[in-house]
């Protein structure tokens, strides 16, 4: 149903739009990422805008600097991604709650400040340019379905993840890492895997973006872009996966509307995430389902006579 | 309602008999104004800057009665935030959905790198006064994308290392931020100077925010410099300037600097320790022309202070742009005539005070004005003319082609000329 409203999108709106929905698309699989440590495995990750970024660096650099195929430098993005979430991984998962937070937090800053330093290689400030998408993909519909085409898949990938055993082990490990362990579960190496495949994801996103956006700088490994995606995986809900989507949307959408009215936005922004955390901390996916539930149990008897 | 509108006043000019042959599409490109995207930045570490943005390129179009080649000019104002990934998605927006005609603006470099990369790509006219990364009008020239307005990096920093050879100064120290902007307006400087005889006898390149300098000019006040070049934006230019005064240097070695490290944006709220130093610039606001004069009194009666680089590049680049709107009879929509035009298009009467052009390149060529800081007659500083140098271009003296044969400036390439 969601997907055949996603199928017809281009169709209906204008191209901008449909480029606005695609940026959704990319950044839900960030959100995405982000979810499967913070709402499974209950390790909030600051590090991802810097895997993300990583993976469109290496994407740019090996297609535009040296001239390569775009779809290998793509590839070999998402591996130094999954690779470098595997260096995170291995330094940050003994740790948890604030000190995970912080953690990662730091790992990303180096990444931003090597990005930034690294001129030689990275552009420093400048950045560097993309070469463009390959003609099949160059219009915003095609690209559009091209990346839904991606997107689909991997959010399922995703969806199954968290619900196989693997998933219900880490959300043991959420609820309680002594209990898990006690049982015999080996906690640092669940946690681990979850790191590394959440970093797989969040590269697949920056190859994504690379395609989307054909530019990259210090901007996009920098904190505000792990916490802007952190913010769409609250905003959706946390331990929702889908919410992602949501919560994307809304921030996405929510920037290029405001934005055309005031330059005042980031406080507009600002303002609805503070009222999203008194009235929905769950987030709206979150909430959502919990009010669904609420009517349920509340009347349960016409839904059993009705069957 | 309007595309209604016109039906009908179409309509009755058909059955009036006049005009039976104006192609639909022509009559309604001239009677729609003219969208013109201005980017700049209003939130972010360069809001202040981008502020002055729009003061100075809104002046501009208040003067001309917003209109221009017949038609009137609509302005859409974006924020950039000060960050590439914002000012793509807000170049995206003004392009695909406001279809703006032409986008103007952005403050920091890698914002217009981004934008230029972008309209590479669909061919929209893209004014950068302010965006200097030399390459844009060189290595890497997009053909729509123009300086009007605006100057390369390693334009005005030649001139001033000529100048200061012919001061007598033989060996200069070096300090400045630590980014492509730097690194281009200081390779600029220590090429010319050590082509002409000078030695660079230190280079110190500090990070964006140094709030400490000491570090630096202890270094500097050690290698027997007898003159420093220093290039610095914004807050960190105002620090280098007081602690060089502060650490007593000032009394010592003269300080040559980077337009940009005593535009009014740094030296407006400065009191002596930026006195007495020396740069260079297509501008200098305290110049004794009359159309400068003009222009600054009428920006300082708005808006309650001297116009800065960015003010003042804006409103010569909207000036510039209208000037060619009006010789096409506001015909934008035809870009490659629209785009030649303004690569034709001398300006005689700008706040410049003297006619400036094009390159073959989309860069200008500007009569130089070396100038230094000095007191007004309001007890305010601002910058003087001491001397100057005409028709000073990208590239200097050295043949376009072969100049850039040569790699592009940067930390570890800065053209010094080995002896």
């Amino acid at each position: 149903m969601v997907l055949l409203v996603l199928a017809v999108l281009p169709a209906v709106l204008p191209s901008y739009q449909v480029s606005v929905v695609t940026q959704v698309l990319i950044f839900s699989v960030l959100a995405m990422s982000i979810d499967i440590l913070a709402g499974f495995a209950g390790r909030t990750s600051l590090g991802h805008g810097a895997i993300f970024g990583v993976s469109s660096y290496v994407a740019i650099y090996w297609s535009s600097t040296l001239g390569g195929d775009i779809w290998i430098g793509i590839a070999l993005g998402i591996l130094a991604a999954t690779a470098l979430a595997g260096v995170f991984a291995a330094l940050a998962i003994r740790t948890s709650g604030v000190y995970f937070l912080l953690l990662t937090l730091a790992l990303g800053m180096i990444v931003w400040g090597v990005c930034l330093r690294w001129t030689a290689v990275t552009g420093g400030e400048n950045g560097l340019r993309g070469v463009g998408r390959p003609a099949f993909i160059a219009d915003h519909a095609s690209f559009y379905y091209a990346v839904l085409i991606i997107v689909a898949p991997l959010t399922w990938l995703m969806w199954r993840l968290v619900h196989s055993p693997f998933g219900l082990t880490l959300r043991g490990i959420r609820d309680s890492e002594s209990r898990m362990r006690s049982l015999g579960y080996n906690v640092p190496l669940h946690l681990f895997v979850a790191f590394v495949l959440s970093g797989f994801f969040a590269g697949v996103a920056g190859g994504l973006y690379v395609l989307f956006n054909n530019f990259v700088s210090p901007s996009t490994v920098q904190l505000s872009q792990s916490v802007s995606a952190l913010l769409m995986a609250i905003t959706g809900g946390v331990g929702t996966l889908l919410g992602s989507f949501v919560g994307a949307a809304a921030i996405i959408v929510l920037e290029n509307a405001v934005s055309a009215y005031t330059a005042r936005w980031p406080s507009v922004l600002g303002i609805a995430f503070v009222l999203i955390m008194i009235f929905a901390p769950e987030g709206v996916v979150g909430r959502a389902r919990l009010l669904l539930a609420r009517r349920r149990s509340r009347s349960p008897k016409p839904n059993h006579s009705g069957g | 309602m309007d595309r209604r509108r016109f039906l009908k006043t179409t309509g009755l000019t058909l059955a009036a008999g006049t005009g039976a042959l104006a192609a639909p599409f022509v009559a309604r490109a001239q009677a729609a104004p003219i969208r013109i995207g201005l980017m700049a930045p209003q939130t972010g570490v360069v809001a202040a800057g981008g502020r002055e943005i729009i003061d100075g390129f809104s002046l501009f179009w208040e003067s001309a009665g917003s209109q221009a080649g017949g038609r009137k000019v609509e302005i859409i104002v974006e924020d950039d935030a000060s960050n590439p990934d914002t000012a793509l998605q807000k170049a995206r927006r003004l392009v695909e959905q406001a279809k703006v005609d032409m986008l103007f603006g952005n403050l920091l470099a890698n914002t217009g790198l981004a934008v230029a990369n972008y309209v590479k790509g669909n061919g929209t006219p893209y004014f950068i006064p302010v965006i200097a990364a030399d390459d844009l009008t060189q290595r890497t020239r997009i053909k729509n994308v123009i300086r009007a307005g605006g100057y390369s990096a390693s334009q005005f920093s030649r001139p001033l290392a000529d100048w200061a050879l012919k001061q007598g100064y033989r060996r200069v120290a070096m300090i400045s931020q630590d980014y492509t902007f730097g690194h281009e307006q200081c390779g600029g400087f220590a090429q010319t100077f050590t082509e002409g005889g000078g030695t660079v006898v230190g280079q110190f390149w500090h990070p964006l925010n140094t709030s400490d300098f000491s570090p630096y000019l202890g270094q500097v006040a050690g290698v027997k410099a007898d003159v420093v070049f220093a290039m610095q934006t914004g807050a960190d230019a105002t620090r280098l300037i007081q602690q060089y005064a502060s650490f007593g240097l000032k009394d010592q070695i003269p300080l040559l600097g980077s337009q940009n490290a005593t535009d009014q944006s740094v030296i407006r709220t400065m009191g002596a320790e930026c006195e007495g130093i020396v740069t260079s610039a297509h501008f200098a606001e305290g110049a004794d022309l009359p159309a400068t004069q003009a222009f600054v009194k009428t920006y300082s009666d708005k808006f309650s202070k001297i116009p800065s680089l960015y003010a003042f590049s804006h409103y010569v680049g909207a000036m510039w742009v209208a000037k060619a709107i009006n010789a096409i009879n506001g015909k934008v929509e035809d870009r490659d005539v629209f785009l030649d035009t303004v690569l034709k298009t001398d300006l005689p009467d700008s706040p410049l005070g003297k006619p400036v052009r094009f390159d073959d390149y989309g860069n200008p060529v500007y009569d130089v004005v070396i100038r230094k800081t000095m007191k007004n007659k309001d007890g305010k500083f601002w910058n003087v003319p001491i001397g100057g140098y005409p028709q000073v271009s990208q590239f200097w003296k050295y043949d376009p082609a072969t100049y850039m044969k040569q790699p592009p400036y940067s930390r570890d390439f800065q053209g010094i000329k080995k002896t």
